[in-house]
């Protein structure tokens, strides 16, 4: 309590808080209830999930969105401005940008969730460990995590992908894991460090002090009282980190060296609009795949953001 | 702080025209303060009026959430706003009211004329400067001391509120300090330039009592030396005991009583002071049966109608419940009480709290 | 009272190492408990008191199995020598693990001071309550758990129906309550109470001390009471510790500390608690303690009290002075110092 503001708000915080409220309201208020009523009150939230919606459908289902076969050149029609058959205009290639667009949306959207469900559960494992544990299994891991963490994320990117290159005409599934396991392996430290913060913060409550006193085992502390205290910061985090992930991805395409014909990735079509010459002569080819990149890292930014101030208010 | 509340524009008197009005430091008339949060308006403080006179300590009595504290931020003007909102009242300081004032003239008043200590002296010590170069600070900024002479009034200080080897540890860091040292520390740039009110928010409780003993000790001395308005914002019934002059009962964000230090132990008026007083242990009794207050201090969102004490009071009638709370008034030469049973509570209290010391009862009475 | 033991400690010693350096080589020790015996009795309450880091909640912690002692001998159901001498029933805490360590855990719970970090926040009641049970499935049938759960809800004083609720939603008090709640779950014969009411309002601390108080006249319970409120202790309280740098200085009756204290330390502080009546005041001697507590990790030398004591000779600071019973005008009492002598320092007040 460093200023006065926060003994007043502590003086309420002691308040018998659900004693009188919960005489018509509901009896039953957990504080993830909580976070997910004033995550319901947020506009930011409401904004964001609706964009990641129409994002997941168009990843899952691009059919729906454009009957175009985003692979079918036409080199008569080619680098047209936006028109009525052509929403989005044409490529260099006569390609119809739109569909092009659509169809980018699920190797984006598969590198982003991959890559975040492969960072947390190594990073919530590794951190849980450390974190519980300490001692030497503590140092051990947080010097193999900061080896990893040493190397910028991007710049192990480049290296991993010019080492692995893909066989020539590969599918999309065996690009994305491509991608997707060079992003983990450099992606965790960050998540790990962050879930052993929180196991140091929340282990030495009373409650898991109570537990041990107990008799509990320390996988029913792991699980029962440490991991469900310390999981908030690793959600908010792992949300920002998804968008982030997508814009790495490409980052990596726009380079040459992530996803690659015959996968279409939005990095990909926005490198080689980006070439001399195009930007000029059809600014629309690197417009829309631009946009389109933006708004789904931007979306779930906002997300992130939406969660963390829903979970832990005093974070803002 | 609203500055357009009243008074706007008032002339302010020079730094030399800060002089009592007959002896009457502080006024503070009817003060009402709200907080508007997110689960709605909390009413921290709903009419709260007292008085402080040149070398007197009050004692504002009362728990957590009771207001206690926030009528202290109110008075030295460092309410956080939003959420906290003085939505009525008057605090007069030397017959000014201050709610009037700007805010670079409530500064000019913070400090020199009213000044403030906290209970958490580490928090309140910026950890990244030498202890010695934060006491200067304030004689440099508001006595336009120059760096030598601040540092050595800042050795004078520390030495007064007897921190040993001050001229050594004057560059020390605060967390150098133990925490007894460390609220001396406060102490010392409370009184460093030379205030008329100091007020105490739970100086003690984060310490130790043989280290509180010391703590009280040193105000006490101060006060009498410097002559100082003392407020001190407490809990615990056994430190105003020892040094209040007079107490004032807060719950729920009113005064429920109000005394010299005296018949109040003696004979509490309102229900709530004599259910604390059954209620706490004694050092010098055995076989006490602790009386304790049933159910909890309302929640100040939703205080009950009525008195807000009547949910826990055993005298509640009716009439608690449906009436307006009680006003506070005189029952006594000097003691005020709000309660509609004001005189079965004494007349009780008289009979239940008549066991003190051997030899204690001729004086003080 | 039985003056059955049911819990023994002796010479217990409790040392955290100071680690510095990129190596966390250890370059100390913080020496939390040094060398504390006494035993508890079936039934009674025995406070311990001491200012903040006297070492008085490490001792209640290494009572419960929450830190292993460095060196000394716990017993659990006799003393120490009924152990050393094969008494039977009589466990060895300090050697006891599996089935053994399962069972002490059963018998010796514990209270923690905070209510607000002593809950998960993300578990209901009844789950924080339940989870004794679910640790130690033996004691109650899955199905009778529920029951068993709200029963014990309302042994503390709550509403049962409350079960489903979170500790956020209840205040200091009630938190404190499910604390107990959950700490008397399993039928403990020990129950150590860390500062149990000392971050509690006022008006909420006597609520908790009477609840406390019944529980333990309906349960048969024992209690160790940890706390820095010599008030509260003495209230509560059969017998009463006190602890200084580690050590245990005086120990007795509540009576022989109270009214007849031969530890200079003990003296100088009850002299120091305010007492809520104005009548007193200027009235009481105050024996006012000059400089800080030295610090646990580089204690003074024999008796460490000596530091700061008025009565302190030169062989105060070679031998340290064994606690021993020691004349207190009356009777004799343990006292750890080698000039005890007994002083009154409150005058009591039978009201009984």
């Amino acid at each position: 309590m460093t200023d006065p503001a926060g003994i007043a708000v502590s003086e309420f915080g002691t308040q018998p808080a659900g004693e009188e409220r919960s005489a018509g309201q509901d009896q039953v208020r957990s504080l993830w209830s909580d976070a997910w009523d004033s995550l319901r009150r947020n506009p930011l939230f409401w904004v964001s999930s609706a964009l990641i919606l129409v994002f997941l459908l168009m990843a899952a289902a691009p059919q729906l969105f454009t009957s175009a076969d985003p692979f079918y050149g036409d080199l008569a029609v080619a680098r047209q401005p936006p028109s009525a058959e052509h929403v989005f205009g044409t490529s260099s290639q006569g390609y119809d940008v739109y569909a092009r667009v659509v169809y980018g949306a699920r190797a984006s959207i598969m590198v982003g969730l991959l890559t975040t469900v492969g960072t947390v559960v190594v990073g919530s494992v590794v951190g849980l460990v450390s974190g519980f544990y300490g001692g030497w299994l503590d140092a051990l891991l947080s010097r193999i995590g900061e080896v990893f963490f040493a190397i910028p994320l991007l710049l192990a990117g480049i290296l991993a992908a010019y080492l692995f290159q893909p066989g020539p005409g590969s599918g999309l599934v065996s690009q994305v894991l491509r991608v997707v396991a060079v992003l983990v392996v450099f992606g965790w430290p960050s998540l790990a460090r962050l879930m052993r913060g929180s196991v140091l913060q929340v282990k030495p409550n009373d409650y898991v002090n109570a537990a041990r006193a107990l008799g509990a085992s320390a996988p029913r502390l792991i699980v029962r009282h440490i991991l469900p205290n310390a999981v908030a910061p690793m959600i908010v985090v792992a949300t920002i980190n998804l968008g982030t992930y997508i814009a790495v991805e490409a980052t990596l395409a726009f380079l040459g060296i992530g996803l690659r014909d015959p996968a279409i990735s939005w990095g990909n079509d926005i490198s080689i609009a980006s070439s001399i010459g195009l930007v000029r002569a059809a600014p629309h080819m690197l417009l829309f795949p631009s946009l389109f990149l933006s708004l789904t890292v931007l979306a779930f930014i906002m997300l992130g953001d939406a969660v963390r101030d829903a979970i832990d208010p005093k974070l803002r | 702080m609203s500055e357009t509340l009243q008074g706007a524009g008032r002339p302010v008197p020079a730094e030399s025209s800060w002089t009592p009005v007959d002896g009457r430091l502080l006024d503070v008339e009817d003060l009402f303060v709200e907080f508007r949060t997110r689960d709605g308006v909390a009413k921290a403080i709903n009419g709260v009026s007292f008085s402080l006179d040149e070398g007197e300590t009050l004692a504002v009595l009362g728990e957590s959430g009771s207001g206690k504290s926030v009528t202290a931020q109110a008075i030295m003007g460092i309410l956080d706003s939003p959420p906290g909102f003085i939505t009525g009242g008057r605090i007069r300081y030397c017959g000014t009211d201050l709610l009037g004032l700007t805010e670079k003239q409530r500064r000019e008043v913070r400090g020199p004329e009213i000044s403030m200590i906290f209970q958490d002296a580490l928090s309140s010590l910026n950890p990244v400067f030498p202890v010695g170069w934060q006491i200067a600070e304030m004689l440099r900024v508001h006595r336009g001391a120059n760096r030598s002479d601040a540092r050595e009034g800042a050795i004078r200080l520390m030495e007064r509120v007897n921190i040993p080897a001050a001229r050594q540890r004057v560059n020390a860091f605060p967390h150098q300090f133990s925490g007894g040292m460390r609220q001396r520390i406060m102490i010392a740039m409370a009184i460093a330039l030379d205030p008329a009110v100091l007020i105490a928010d739970e100086p003690t409780t984060a310490l130790d009592v043989t280290v509180q003993a010391q703590i009280m000790a040193l105000l006490a001395e101060l006060q009498e030396e410097r002559r100082m308005g003392l407020i001190l914002i407490t809990h615990d019934l056994g430190v105003v005991a020892d040094v209040a002059d007079r107490i004032a009962v807060m719950y729920a964000g009113r005064l429920v009583e109000t005394a010299d230090v005296h018949p109040i132990y003696a004979a509490p008026a309102h229900p709530y002071t004599k259910g604390l007083l059954a209620s706490i242990p004694r050092l010098d009794q055995k076989g006490q049966e602790l009386s304790a207050i049933g159910g909890l201090p309302p929640n100040l969102t939703r205080i009950p109608p009525g008195c807000p004490f009547n949910p826990r009071c055993p005298y509640a009638q009716d009439v608690c419940r449906h009436d307006p709370p009680p006003p506070l008034i005189e029952v006594r030469p000097g003691r005020r009480s709000a309660c509609h049973f004001t005189d079965r509570v004494l007349a009780d209290s008289e009979v239940e709290f008549d066991h003190t010391h051997p030899g204690a009862q001729e004086e003080g009475r | 009272m039985s003056r059955e033991v049911i819990l023994s400690a002796r010479d217990l010693v409790k040392h955290y190492p100071i680690r510095t350096g990129v190596l966390r080589r250890t370059t100390g020790q913080v020496r939390a408990v040094a060398g504390v015996s006494f035993d508890l009795y079936k039934g009674e309450t025995l406070g311990i008191v001491g200012e903040s880091g006297c070492g008085k909640s490490t001792l209640g912690r290494l009572l419960v199995q929450l830190e292993r002692p460095t060196s000394g001998r716990l017993a659990f159901g006799g003393t120490v020598e009924d152990l050393d001498a094969g008494a039977p029933d009589v466990v060895d805490m300090v050697a006891a693990d599996g089935n053994r360590l399962r069972q002490l855990r059963r018998d010796v719970q514990i209270v923690f001071q905070d209510p607000y970090t002593s809950l998960n926040p993300r578990k209901t009641v009844g789950d924080i309550i339940q989870e004794p049970f679910d640790i130690h499935p033996a004691v109650e049938p899955r199905q009778g758990r529920r029951r068993r759960v709200q029963e014990l809800l309302e042994l503390v004083g709550l509403n049962p129906e409350h079960i489903n609720r979170y500790p956020h939603q209840f205040s200091g008090g009630q938190r404190q309550r499910i604390g107990i709640a959950r700490g008397i779950a399993l039928n403990p014969k020990v129950l150590v109470c860390d500062e149990p009411v000392s971050a509690l309002d006022v008006s909420v601390q006597a609520q908790v001390v009477n609840l406390m108080e019944r529980l333990q006249d309906e349960l048969g319970l024992s209690y160790v009471f940890v706390a820095h409120d010599l008030s509260v202790v003495r209230h509560i309280s059969d017998r009463v510790g006190v602890m200084y740098l580690g050590s245990m200085v005086e120990l007795g009756d509540e009576e022989q500390i109270y009214e007849r204290p031969t530890h200079p330390y003990t003296q100088a502080l009850l002299s120091a608690v305010p007492v809520p009546d104005p009548t007193l005041r200027g009235r009481r001697e105050e024996i006012v303690l000059s400089g800080d507590v030295p610090s646990p990790a580089n204690p003074p030398s024999g008796c460490r009290f000596h530091t700061r004591c008025w009565k302190a000779q030169d062989v105060c600071a070679v031998e340290p002075p064994p606690l021993a019973p020691r004349p207190d005008g009356v009777s004799a009492h343990d006292s750890a110092c080698h000039f005890a002598e007994p002083r009154t320092i409150v005058e009591t007040v039978d009201v009984s």
